[in-house]
């Protein structure tokens, strides 16, 4: 303890040094975690834009073969590849971890547990300017020749291994480099989240007291790092193969085309979830506040979270079921596949459960996560029909497939991710957000999504392939075209939908009202300080005296308990401390 | 299920069965954990001079709302490995004896289906090869051995439910006993390159005359293409 006080001591000192800083120090080459997690959040917002431009030109060649897109002009067959790659990648690696990962954790995890910045500031900008090289690096790789890589975001080999087969050399050179450099960044980002969570903590603040988005954050971190290795390792094999001619993914030189794969899912699965559980942690910090309650079992949904986190590692062959690996491997794969619903069911029935008898109030953040935790379950539920490996057997490689993961990933990263931006916006720019166009762009979102995504199950369940230039090509797919047309007119109208969120955006950081400290009336700790916050994040490091959850308490004066206020503060007897 | 495609294969009923039990298992959960959650947050709505209930769900009478639903998720979860296992084993877990045996080769963007010919034997020069048309006779076990030329594909055919990475360095076994005549696709569901989508196959199966007239046919032309594609790989 005397340790902490003293670190933060230390801290504290060199951020007053820190005032007089020239323009680059302060927004360019920042140390302070709130302007990092700012550049993560600008960062993952550009590459949203153009992953969801890539959305625009897959759904319109989809839905109209070989017309002109509009805005773009003819879509090419290998051009196609390289978009559908690229939309992959730059959602995933590009905007999903820098916004929930990135921006949030680095955003929300000092100021919830009570600490002046991160753990390792210098590290934490460093780890966001190798992400920028990364998406630069990324970028750079739509302009060599021969184009982007093209042969899909999971890059099997040996399509991916020699550039004769996919006419694309450098492009996929480049694509190593900037993933391979991204999970640099976010491993440095990791380090940094968990010895804040772990050793900067508050006096006060257990581990048990920790808002359950610091958790979730801390959990993907471990489940990252733990994951990550592997591939990085794959990723160095995959470049060695296609510069110098090492064979270890290409069958004529020895090598085995399997190895990538399960190298890749090794990591893949638990990436899915590396991605989803910040997208819940926002999820639960924004449904008790909104509702008014505790969240219901929050012990449960922390120990259900690193079950289910320990279970992301023996599941990841169900990617495999038909690959051509030893068949006797599918069935245990798919029971661990299968059983991972449990704790996500814990999860999800915790999140119901704390509606109940709630006082629940409909403002933006709140109607994100509901829609969110809706749409989320279909993901769910249809993740067990790909889990049983006979099903899978049809399924696999069908829109079914693409339909699952964006009913498991959108909602946790964009549902989640608004969410938290209408939650948190006021605490970043000091000022709210427009409630109107906010329930507006929920409107369009959630009914819009819903309308991409629903008929791609129903091709799926006709068996069209994914990863189809031209579904026409098939005589078979001729009778579900019209579903595809209404995906497409969808996603337009949902790209449309976010001008309304873009405009609020922008114009409530000059416009929006001034925010007070805690407009939301919330609980945990970055509610209890200045909106921003300033630097060093409090005035006074807080003392916390309970739980992030403690709403409506029993005969207190407020429905109301900050973290940092004691039970006589909040006007209860002193039974204690 | 009247999405899924007319099912031709003497396995792909076992698939739909388990497709179908899962439907309705997951169908009733969605069904009622939508309502749920729809009806709590109509239900539960701020009203003046209510407040909320504080409960936190700490205790275990309070988790039994949670940890029962859960166990029964278990005990379905269970219900669907067992049944989806005992056909995964049937599918792939090793063909049965088979009377028609077709090599199938993948490649940059076409399939080669490949035939024995008269003296039973491959690799010798009466074999017979179609180009992207799988021949096969009804009611008869097919035996596939799959291999790829260059990167992987996938064998894709929705009325057999039958679907089956084909990687190269690999040779992989597939099986399949068709039960009605017809013209079905055979798509490739593995991204292999710019020309993917135009990788489309046709099953054709035939009554056992008219598979034997087809192979008859299509042995005399076959050696002379063949002849042919040994001339044109020389040059």
């Amino acid at each position: 303890m005397a340790e902490q006080v003293h670190a933060q001591g230390i801290a504290g000192s060199q951020i007053e040094s820190h005032h007089e800083l020239g323009f680059l120090r302060r927004y360019i080459f920042s140390v302070d975690h709130k302007t990092i997690a700012k550049q993560y959040l600008s960062l993952s917002l550009f590459m949203a834009i153009v992953g969801g431009f890539t959305a625009y030109l897959i759904r319109w060649q989809l839905a109209w073969p070989e017309t002109s897109v509009a805005g773009w002009g003819y879509v090419e067959p290998d051009g196609y590849n390289a978009i559908v790659t690229m939309h992959g990648t730059i959602m995933v690696f590009f905007v999903a971890m820098p916004m929930l990962l990135g921006a949030f954790g680095n955003f929300l995890i000092p100021l919830m547990v009570g600490a002046g910045d991160m753990a390792f500031p210098r590290l934490n900008a460093f780890s966001f300017w190798t992400l920028f090289t990364a998406s630069m690096v990324l970028l750079a790789s739509f302009f060599v020749p021969g184009g982007p890589a093209a042969a899909g975001w999971t890059s099997y080999a040996p399509l991916s291994d020699n550039p004769l087969y996919t006419g694309v050399n450098w492009g996929i050179n480049l694509w190593i480099i900037a993933v391979a450099l991204e999970f640099a960044s976010f491993l440095m980002g990791g380090v940094n989240f968990l010895t804040t969570a772990l050793n900067m903590r508050a006096r006060g603040m257990t581990l048990w007291r920790m808002p359950l988005m610091v958790w979730m954050e801390i959990i993907a971190a471990v489940v990252f790092l733990l994951s990550v290795g592997p591939l990085v390792a794959g990723a160095v094999m995959l470049l060695l193969d296609r510069t110098i001619g090492t064979g270890f993914f290409a069958p004529d030189r020895g090598g085995d085309p399997l190895l990538w794969q399960h190298l890749f899912w090794f990591f893949g699965h638990p990436e899915v979830y590396v991605v989803a559980l910040p997208g819940f942690g926002v999820m639960m910090e924004v449904m008790p506040v909104f509702s008014r309650k505790p969240i219901f079992g929050y012990r449960t949904i922390v120990t259900s979270v690193i079950a289910a986190g320990l279970l992301s590692f023996i599941v990841w062959a169900h990617h495999m079921f038909v690959s051509g690996m030893d068949p006797r491997l599918a069935t245990p794969f798919s029971i661990t596949t299968i059983l991972i619903s449990v704790p996500f069911a814990i999860m999800v029935f915790a999140m119901i459960a704390t509606l109940w008898r709630g006082s629940i109030s409909l403002k933006t953040p709140m109607l994100f996560a509901l829609g969110g935790l809706a749409s989320f379950m279909l993901g769910g539920v249809t993740g067990i029909f790909l889990g049983s490996a006979a099903v899978d057997i049809y399924l696999h490689g069908t829109y079914f497939v693409v339909a699952h993961f964006h009913y498991t990933l959108f909602p946790t990263v964009f549902f989640g991710g608004f969410a938290g931006l209408y939650y948190w916006y006021p605490k970043m720019f000091g000022r709210m957000m427009n409630e109107t166009l906010g329930q507006i762009h929920f409107v369009l979102t959630f009914v819009c999504f819903n309308a991409v995504f629903i008929p791609l199950f129903l091709t799926g369940l006709a068996g069209n392939p994914r990863r189809i230039y031209e579904t026409t090509a098939y005589e078979f797919l001729k009778p579900v075209q019209p579903l595809h047309v209404i995906a497409t007119i969808a996603t337009i109208v949902l790209l449309l939908g976010q001008f309304p969120f873009i405009a609020n955006f922008v114009v409530s950081m000059f416009r929006g009202a001034r925010a007070p400290q805690n407009p939301w009336q919330a609980n945990t700790l970055e509610w209890q300080t200045d909106s921003p916050p300033p630097h060093g994040n409090f005035r006074t490091i807080p003392v916390v005296f309970r739980g992030p959850y403690d709403y409506t308490v029993p005969a207190a004066a407020q429905d109301w308990a900050p973290q940092s206020q004691s039970d006589r503060e909040i006007g209860l007897a002193a039974a204690g401390g | 299920m009247r999405w899924l495609p007319q099912n031709v294969s003497t396995f792909g009923g076992d698939i739909d069965w388990v497709f179908r039990l899962i439907l309705y298992i997951v169908g009733v959960w969605f069904i009622l954990a939508e309502g749920t959650l729809l009806y709590f947050v109509l239900r539960y709505r701020r009203k003046s001079g209510r407040s909320a209930l504080f409960n936190d769900g700490e205790t275990w009478r309070e988790l039994a709302w949670v940890f029962i639903p859960a166990l029964i998720v278990l005990v379905l979860d269970l219900g669907i490995d067992a049944a989806g296992g005992s056909v995964w084993d049937k599918i792939k877990g090793g063909p049965p004896p088979a009377t028609v045996e077709v090599q199938v080769k993948a490649k940059q963007f076409n399939w080669e289906f490949t035939y024995a010919g008269p003296d039973g034997k491959f690799g010798t020069a009466d074999d017979i090869t179609s180009e992207n048309e799988l021949h096969v006779p009804i009611n008869q076990v097919v035996r596939l051995t799959l291999t790829s030329a260059d990167v992987i594909h996938s064998f894709f055919a929705p009325n057999l439910r039958l679907k089956q990475d084909i990687v190269p360095g690999r040779t992989i076994p597939a099986w399949f006993e068709a039960t009605a005549t017809g013209s079905y696709p055979i798509a490739c569901t593995e991204l292999c390159g710019f020309g993917h989508y135009s990788m489309a196959g046709t099953l054709v199966v035939q009554s056992p005359q008219d598979y034997a007239r087809w192979l008859k046919e299509h042995s005399t032309q076959s050696t002379a293409s063949a002849d042919t594609d040994r001339a044109r790989r020389a040059n």
